[in-house]
């Protein structure tokens, strides 16, 4: 009884997986928001290692590390909302699976003078039909685009949304969580129209 | 720049460089004797973790413990795993072995309805 007690106390947690190539801001996005600071988690790549590189007899050694960055915001007593940067390179993608299970959805973080990085990351929620919008992470001093000519470049479909962001500014990183929600909201109704 | 941290983020054997070799690397995996799969499946980076109440720490070694005294108050596999300095593989296995021994139990996810969704988007534009 008291078992159920503490479940129905307990407290909900969602993640948002945000991505993009490497060194595009990743980890200044999910700090503009998070209540802690982004503290890194190693996740072990054994079971990878099993099957690609197996040639070492000791398996603690075939073992690499991996930093991710993840950030937590209290949106209310029982509602907590985590954000989790993925290493935007391809080597990595095996982790993706296991980070993206059971995500609202997605952020592919963009820097135009780099727009192939994220290809991986845009492929990969095109594939497994993860809600995700494009940011572009506009840093000082850099050419700006029209989000026309970056949706052209990328190649995405019309309903995708592209939007301009500043990865280091708490209200543009909140309007790109917003505006992620309002995509999955939208997803949901289309399927629910289509069904 | 303020990405730096970024590029720590993908570039990994400047990490194995440094002296948390040992704590990073080797040790995680005597922690759980060796044993890279845990026996539970379902602990995502994001599963909180909750304590039973009246959970005996005395019989468990300093890992559980912790794990124990962490989650008193649910907490993510991503904290736990950040707080012990482990990876989120090797807290796997640690928190599996106390669920199966009844110390924490795993807080139920909540399927994403629209409802859940719609306040998820309330929230964090109130923020």
């Amino acid at each position: 009884m008291s078992a159920h007690f503490s479940q129905a106390s307990a407290p909900v947690s969602v993640k948002i997986v945000i991505s993009g190539g490497f060194g595009v801001g990743k980890t200044t996005f999910v700090g503009s928001i998070s209540e802690i600071e982004p503290l890194l988690t190693e996740a072990d790549m054994t079971q990878a290692s099993v099957g690609v590189d197996d040639r070492s007899p000791v398996p603690g050694k075939v073992t690499t590390t991996v930093a991710l960055d993840f950030g937590r915001i209290r949106l209310d007593e029982s509602l907590w909302l985590y954000l989790f940067g993925t290493p935007g390179q391809d080597r990595y993608a095996f982790l993706w699976d296991d980070l993206v299970e059971g995500a609202l959805g997605a952020v592919v973080l963009l820097d135009t003078s780099r727009i192939e990085d994220c290809f991986p990351a845009i492929d990969y929620f095109e594939d497994h039909g993860i809600p995700f919008l494009v940011a572009v992470n506009n840093f000082d001093g850099m050419e700006r685009f029209e989000l026309d000519e970056v949706r052209e470049a990328l190649g995405v479909v019309e309903r995708i949304p592209v939007l301009d962001c500043d990865a280091r500014r708490r209200d543009s990183v909140k309007n790109v969580l917003v505006a992620l929600t309002e995509e999955v909201l939208s997803r949901r109704l289309e399927h629910a129209v289509t069904r | 720049m303020s990405d730096r941290r970024d590029e720590a983020t993908g570039s990994l054997p400047r990490h194995v460089e440094d002296d948390d070799y040992d704590e990073l690397v080797i040790r995680p995996f005597l922690l759980t004797g060796g044993r890279t799969r845990p026996a539970r499946e379902g602990l995502a980076i994001e599963t909180l973790i909750q304590a039973r109440p009246g959970a005996m720490l005395s019989s468990l070694r300093f890992e559980a413990r912790q794990i124990v005294e962490l989650s008193r108050n649910a907490t993510s596999m991503a904290e736990l795993a950040a707080a012990l300095k482990v990876p989120l593989g090797v807290a796997r296995v640690l928190v599996s072995d106390l669920v199966d021994d009844g110390s924490v139990t795993v807080v139920q996810r909540e399927e994403l309805s629209l409802q859940l969704i719609e306040r998820i988007r309330d929230r964090v534009r109130a923020l």
